[in-house]
């Protein structure tokens, strides 16, 4: 129904033509106003950061080692590596998995469903702090995992699971019942139909959803200070403390002694959230068409 | 054997729906069970209605940092619902298609850059202009309610687009049909049908807001007293928290996790706004 309305209201030119009429020239004007605006904070921030960041980057930035003069940014980065596998490990099979049991088996409308709705809505809403908090009472003092890369990742994990259900229960929902019926037909199981038809179709979209849950990995703070810890070495087991690129990034700009190496920080940054998130809108974009 | 397997997966599949109850039980139960205490101890209301928070003095009063976190919201709300829901109004009704291909990946890329390179950006930049140009030393209210308005924008835009879009043809018809220019029939016949989205897409906006943790410390200046104006530094609950937790012990620090008690339940209540705007514009 939408993409009758748009044809209606933006295909039409004669119909959309100039009034001369002052106030609707003043609404024009307005959002025309407002869209500049939003585009240009867009192009200021990502603007003003590689302006600044990119004559700071250099290869010491990307030493293996990380000492009081050079403030390398590489253990950092080998971090965040280690930080999403554990955490898409941990929540992209029970994310799944639960959409699996939202979509394929729950019976419609059934209490279950309902509240596992409502719980998911809340996690999805619930702040980054509160989620570094709770680690840090749960995984870091009760469990006695003490600041660790397992503790940030488990937080991170429960923090990203709302995102993978509801994508995941998304693509599942666009797979067409005709796929699961010719399975069924066929004489294949539940389970059998699960994983051999309607998951593989619904690969793209789960895709997107896991690359935009990666975007948020990389870029989470608040959640990580008190649970992953600030230390700035490659950790040696998942028990020890180790900073993202993020948690670096923070702690960089708030010692202020380091802002150049803070800019160039932020240009790494940036440019793995874009490429995560152009990457997701691409594998999300092949189901449209498809 | 076949049964089994079935009926094995099945029970996988369950449990894995139910990991969400379990996990917002479990941060309920830390969060309440770790901070209520705190509460009794302080006194509920030395507790949310003192003014002075000094943990050496062990005056535990949040007042100030409710109050911070309330006005730098309300800022940001003013700076970025017109501008986002305009923006929303833009990319529904008057963009074209090629532009809106392009300005759609935009505003996705919007909402993906992390806080703390926003945090930095309103530290390196939106800092030393507020202390140029308007007054203060910078790191204000103003900067924080400014860089916030940023933040939220695309919360509010994806959210009134889709709103706005929702709304039957027909509408818009009627409008022009009786005589109203596209502009009139969009901001007096659509954005009124699309209201509860859009006030949806605000009440979320807010959730954002008051959430909000490593921008807001890197630009809100965070003393710890009661705010003054819009030209002098706030602290909010977000930035007491995570400012003091590194080095409080006992009182000082179940009075922090008390103060995330109370950041749950303004989120627990925004939430619950949220959900019930929503079901009422379906």
């Amino acid at each position: 129904m939408s993409t009758s309305k748009e044809t209606v209201i933006n295909n039409n030119k004669k119909l959309t033509s100039k009034s001369k009429d002052p106030v609707s020239l003043i609404l024009r004007i307005l959002v025309w106003c407002a869209a500049a605006l939003t585009i240009m904070i867009l192009f200021v921030i990502i603007g003003y950061i590689l302006y600044k960041g990119i004559p700071n980057l250099s290869l010491d930035l990307f030493d293996l080692e990380y000492n009081t003069q050079n403030v390398s940014l590489m253990p950092a980065l080998i971090n965040t590596v280690i930080m999403t596998i554990l955490s898409i490990t941990i929540a992209v099979p029970l994310g799944i998995f639960s959409a699996i049991y939202l979509t394929e088996y729950a019976r419609r409308g059934s209490r279950l469903v309902k509240i596992v709705r409502i719980t998911a809505e809340t996690l999805s809403g619930i702040p980054s702090i509160i989620y570094g908090l709770f680690g840090l009472l749960f995984f870091v003092t009760t469990l006695h995992w003490g600041f660790s890369m397992l503790a940030g990742g488990f937080t991170l994990s429960i923090m990203i699971l709302p995102l993978i259900m509801r994508t995941t229960e998304e693509a599942l929902h666009a797979v067409p019942d005709s796929y699961r019926e010719g399975s069924y037909g066929l004489g294949a199981g539940k389970m059998r139909t699960v994983f051999t038809i309607v998951l593989p179709s619904a690969t793209p979209g789960i895709l997107a959803g896991v690359i935009l849950a990666i975007g948020r990995i990389v870029g989470e703070t608040a959640a990580l200070i008190y649970t992953s810890g600030t230390v700035a070495d490659i950790p040696d087991s998942l028990l020890s403390s180790g900073r993202t690129l993020s948690v670096h990034m923070y702690a960089l700009s708030s010692e202020g002694l380091f802002m150049d190496k803070a800019y160039a920080t932020a240009v790494v940054l940036i440019i793995l959230v874009i490429l995560l998130n152009r990457i997701s809108s691409y594998t999300a974009g092949k189901i449209s068409k498809s | 054997m076949l049964k089994k397997k079935e009926q094995f997966m099945r029970l996988i599949f369950l449990f894995s729906a139910c990991t969400s109850i379990i996990a917002v039980f479990l941060i309920c139960i830390f969060l309440f069970a770790n901070g209520i205490p705190a509460i009794s101890k302080i006194g509920v209301f030395n507790f949310l209605l003192g003014k002075n928070w000094k943990p050496s003095n062990a005056l535990f009063g949040i007042l100030p940092m409710i109050l911070g976190s309330i006005y730098v919201t309300a800022g940001a709300i003013l700076i970025g619902v017109p501008i986002g829901v305009l923006t929303a109004m833009y990319l529904s009704l008057f963009c074209p298609k090629k532009l809106y291909r392009m300005i759609k990946p935009a505003i996705e890329l919007l909402a993906g850059i992390p806080s703390v390179v926003y945090g930095f950006f309103g530290l390196v930049v939106l800092v030393p202009f507020v202390r140029n140009y308007i007054g203060g030393n910078g790191s204000v209210m103003l900067t924080a309610s400014i860089l916030l308005g940023m933040m939220i924008l695309p919360t509010i835009i994806n959210v009134s687009e889709s709103a706005i879009r929702a709304v039957p043809s027909n509408y818009y018809e009627g409008g022009r049909a009786l005589g109203a220019s596209h502009e009139r029939s969009a901001f007096f016949v659509i954005l009124p049908a699309a209201k509860s989205g859009v006030f949806a897409s605000i009440v979320l906006g807010v959730g954002r807001a008051i959430g909000e943790t490593m921008a807001v410390i890197m630009v809100a200046g965070n003393q710890a007293r009661m705010p003054k104006g819009l030209l002098k530094g706030v602290r909010t609950l977000t930035a007491n928290i995570v400012i003091e937790m590194g080095y409080a012990a006992d009182l000082h620090r179940e009075a922090l996790i008390a103060t995330a008690v109370v950041l749950f339940i303004f989120i627990l209540i925004i939430n619950l706004s949220f959900s019930l705007l929503n079901r009422k514009s379906i």
